[in-house]
C-alpha cells in the first residue's frame, strides 16, 4: 500500500457511490458527443448533397408534379421518373451566364433482385456530366460502357455482380463512398444504358410517361454557372425564356433541408445545454453530499497527519478516475449509438446524414472527455475545498 | 517532548445564556510532562475535548499559543502542522474512526505510509496489532470489528510512529472492564518509555495508572 494507492482503494470499496458518480459523468459525455456528432453529421450530410448535386441550377420539366419528383428523388429517397423535349438543352446552353450543361435521365425500377424496394437509376451523360463523374471517378477509373451500373452504397450489390432492370442484366462495376443522402440509393449508369433500360421498360408497358423517342428526351439539365453572373439571373431568365421547363436553384431547393437541419441542431443544441445544466447541478451536489459523508473519514486522515493539499489531491485523484471512466464509456456509447443508427436518425429525420470522418470524431471525443473530467474535478475540488475550511476537531466533536 | 498551551482560548460565537459567544476554553494554561500519564476529567460538554484538539493541532485557537518543545505549531502552515503532527503527535481520537475502505493492518501502517516511510511499517504495525490484541483481525475490515476492537486499532494506529506525545480523548469509552484494563496499561507502557500522554476520561480507574489530575469546569483547567 502507498499513499497513491489510496483513492483506489476508496474507489474499489465503495461500488455503488462508485457506479452512481460514474453514471452521471458517463450521461454527460453520452449526450455531449453523441449531440455534438448527431449535429456533425447533419451538417456534413447537407454539405455532401451540395457536393453531390454540383451544380447551380437543375431545369426540370414545367409540371409542379416534376419539381416535387425531383426534390422526392433527391432528398426523399422516392423513385421517379419525368421528361422534357432533349431540345431545350441546346437552348439552355446558350442562355448567358451559362458555362455547362449536362443533361440526366430518371428511371425507377420496378423491383429488382438488389433492394426489397423500387431504386431509382439516374443517367448522365459521361462527355458532359460534372456531376456524378467526380463522384464515381473516386472508386472507378474506367469509362461506363453500355449496361454498366455504379450504385451508391446502399444499394446490396458488390462489384462484379449483376442487377436486373426490366429484363436487363446490367454489370455492377463499381460502389460509391457513402454520402449519407438518398442519392446512396440510387444506381448510376451512362445515357445508353438508360435509354436501353427505358426503350426496355416502354417496351414492358411500365413506363407511361415515356411513350416518345428516347434519343429525344431527357429528364433533366445540371447546370454550371459562370463566375460573375449571378445564379439567380441565370435561373430567372430560363424560366421566362425558355419554355416548358422550371429552372430551380440547387441551394433554394436545398434551403428547406438547410432550414430543417438548422431546427433540428438547435433543439440538440438546446438538448445537451439542458442535461449538461442539470448534470453540473447534480455533480456538484453529489460531490457535496459525498464529501459530507465522508467528512469523518477525512478528520481521521487529518488527525493521522494528512495536510489539506494531500487530501485535496486524493479526492481530485478519486473524481479523476471515476470521471474518466465514465467519460470513455459514455463517448464510447455514443460513438456506437450514432454510428449504429445513423440510417434510422436519417429516415426518421428526412436530413441527409454523413457520419464526421475518424479525426474529427476522435477530436469531438478528446474535447468530450476533457470537458466532463475537468467539470467533474471542478465539482469534486469544490466540495473539498468547502471541507478542508472546517477544522477537523469539530468533524470529529460533530461526530460524537 | 514537552507540549505545553500558553493561556489558549477558543471561542464560539453562538446563542448562550445572555450573550451571543461563549468560551469552550478560556485562557488556560497547560503542560504536558514527558514520561507521565495526565489525566483531564470533567463534565461532558466542558471543554475537554475541544482543549485536546487544540493541543493536537486540529482546531486553532481563538488566541494563545501551543507550543511542541520550542515550536509555536500554530504558527506553522498547514503542511509543516500536518508533518509535525504525523511525526510528533499520536492522536486517539473519540469514537470509532477506523477508515473502512482499509484493513485493520493498512489502517495501523497508514501514518507511516502517509510520508512514504513505509520500509518497515508491517513489522511494526503487526508488533502493535499483537499488543493490543487484534492481531488474528489483521486482515478484517473495521466494519467487520467490534467497538472495542475497532478502539484498540485507533491506540495501535496513534502509536505507529512512536510519538513522543499521545492524545486519547475517552479512549475507553464503550470498552468492558478488561480491554479498558487492556488500553490504559498501554498507554501506561508508552508513558513509562518515554511519551507525553494526555488522557481525557470519564473512567474513574485511568486515575490509578496518571501522574496528574486535571479537571475542566467551564472551559477552566484546574489541578486536582
Amino acid at each position: 500500500m502507498t499513499v497513491h494507492s489510496l483513492p483506489f482503494k476508496n474507489i474499489r470499496h465503495k461500488p455503488s457511490r462508485t457506479a452512481a458518480l460514474a453514471v452521471i459523468v458517463f450521461l454527460m459525455a453520452f449526450t455531449l458527443l453523441g449531440g455534438t456528432l448527431s449535429v456533425l453529421s447533419l451538417q456534413r450530410g447537407l454539405a455532401a448533397l451540395e457536393t453531390r448535386l454540383g451544380a447551380d441550377i437543375i431545369v426540370v420539366p414545367d409540371t409542379a408534379k416534376s419539381k416535387m419528383n425531383l426534390e422526392n428523388i433527391v432528398l426523399q429517397g422516392i423513385p421517379g421518373y419525368f421528361y422534357m423535349d432533349k431540345e431545350c438543352v441546346d437552348k439552355i446552353a446558350q442562355v448567358e451566364g451559362v458555362e455547362q450543361v449536362s443533361a440526366q435521365y430518371y428511371l425507377a425500377s420496378v423491383s429488382s433482385g438488389c433492394c426489397s424496394m423500387p431504386v431509382q437509376i439516374i443517367g448522365f451523360d459521361p462527355e458532359t456530366d460534372f456531376s456524378v463523374t467526380p463522384w464515381i471517378r473516386q472508386s472507378y477509373g474506367e469509362t461506363l460502357g453500355t449496361l454498366d451500373v455504379v450504385v451508391g452504397c446502399n444499394i446490396n450489390k458488390l462489384v462484379g455482380g449483376t442487377l436486373k432492370f426490366y429484363g436487363l442484366e446490367c454489370n455492377v462495376v463499381a460502389k460509391l463512398d457513402r454520402t449519407g443522402t438518398e442519392l446512396d440509393n440510387a444506381v448510376y449508369g451512362n445515357v445508353d444504358t438508360v435509354k436501353k433500360l427505358i426503350a426496355a421498360s416502354v417496351e414492358k408497358g411500365l413506363n407511361e410517361l415515356a411513350k416518345k423517342d428516347p434519343d429525344k428526351i431527357v429528364s433533366s439539365v445540371l447546370i454550371k454557372v459562370k463566375d460573375g453572373y449571378n445564379i439567380d439571373d441565370v435561373t430567372d431568365y430560363i424560366n421566362v425564356y425558355v419554355r416548358h421547363v422550371q429552372a430551380v436553384r440547387t441551394k433554394s431547393m436545398l434551403t428547406g433541408v438547410a432550414d430543417s437541419l438548422g431546427g433540428v441542431s438547435n433543439v440538440i443544441q438546446i438538448l445537451i445545454a439542458a442535461v449538461w445544466v442539470f448534470v453540473l447541478i447534480l455533480l456538484f451536489v453529489v460531490f457535496s453530499a459525498m464529501i459530507n459523508e465522508r467528512k469523518r473519514e477525512f478528520a481521521v486522515y487529518r488527525v493521522m497527519g494528512t495536510s489539506k493539499s494531500m487530501l485535496a489531491k486524493m479526492v481530485l485523484t478519486e473524481s479523476t478516475v471515476l470521471s474518466f471512466s465514465g467519460s470513455v464509456l459514455g463517448c464510447a456509447a455514443a460513438v456506437l449509438c450514432v454510428s449504429s443508427f445513423s440510417t434510422v436518425i436519417e429516415n426518421q429525420l428526412q436530413l441527409p446524414f454523413l457520419l464526421p470522418d475518424f479525426g474529427t470524431a476522435a477530436i469531438c471525443g478528446l474535447i468530450t472527455l476533457a470537458a466532463s473530467v475537468v467539470i467533474s474535478s471542478v465539482a469534486a475540488f469544490y466540495a473539498a475545498i468547502k471541507l478542508s475550511r472546517v477544522d477537523a476537531g469539530l468533524i470529529l466533536r460533530e461526530g460524537n | 517532548m514537552i507540549l505545553k498551551a500558553e493561556a489558549v482560548t477558543k471561542k464560539y460565537f453562538r446563542k448562550f445564556a445572555d450573550k451571543n459567544y461563549f468560551y469552550a476554553v478560556n485562557e488556560t494554561d497547560f503542560v504536558l510532562k514527558e514520561g507521565a500519564v495526565t489525566e483531564i476529567i470533567g463534565r461532558s460538554g466542558s471543554g475537554k475535548t475541544t482543549f485536546l484538539n487544540i493541543l493536537a493541532g486540529l482546531l486553532s485557537p481563538s488566541s494563545g499559543r501551543v507550543m511542541l518543545g520550542d515550536t509555536d505549531i500554530y504558527s506553522l502552515n498547514d503542511k509543516k502542522l500536518s508533518l509535525l503532527r504525523n511525526d510528533n503527535i499520536g492522536v486517539i481520537p473519540q469514537g470509532q474512526t477506523g477508515l473502512d475502505s482499509l484493513t485493520v493492518l493498512e489502517n495501523v501502517k497508514l501514518p507511516y505510509i502517509l510520508y512514504g516511510k513505509g520500509e518497515d511499517a508491517d513489522e511494526r504495525a503487526a508488533a502493535l496489532l499483537e499488543m493490543v490484541g487484534i492481531a488474528h483481525l489483521a486482515d478484517s475490515y473495521p466494519h467487520e470489528l467490534s467497538g472495542g476492537e475497532v478502539r484498540r486499532l485507533a491506540i495501535a494506529r496513534a502509536l505507529m510512529k512512536n510519538p513522543p506525545v499521545i492524545l486519547a480523548d475517552e479512549p475507553t469509552g464503550d470498552l468492558d472492564d478488561e480491554n479498558t484494563e487492556i488500553v490504559f496499561g498501554i498507554l501506561r507502557k508508552a508513558a513509562d518509555d518515554g511519551a507525553s500522554v494526555l488522557l481525557v476520561t470519564h473512567e474513574s480507574d485511568a486515575q490509578r495508572y496518571a501522574d496528574e489530575i486535571y479537571r475542566m469546569n467551564s472551559g477552566k483547567l484546574e489541578k486536582i
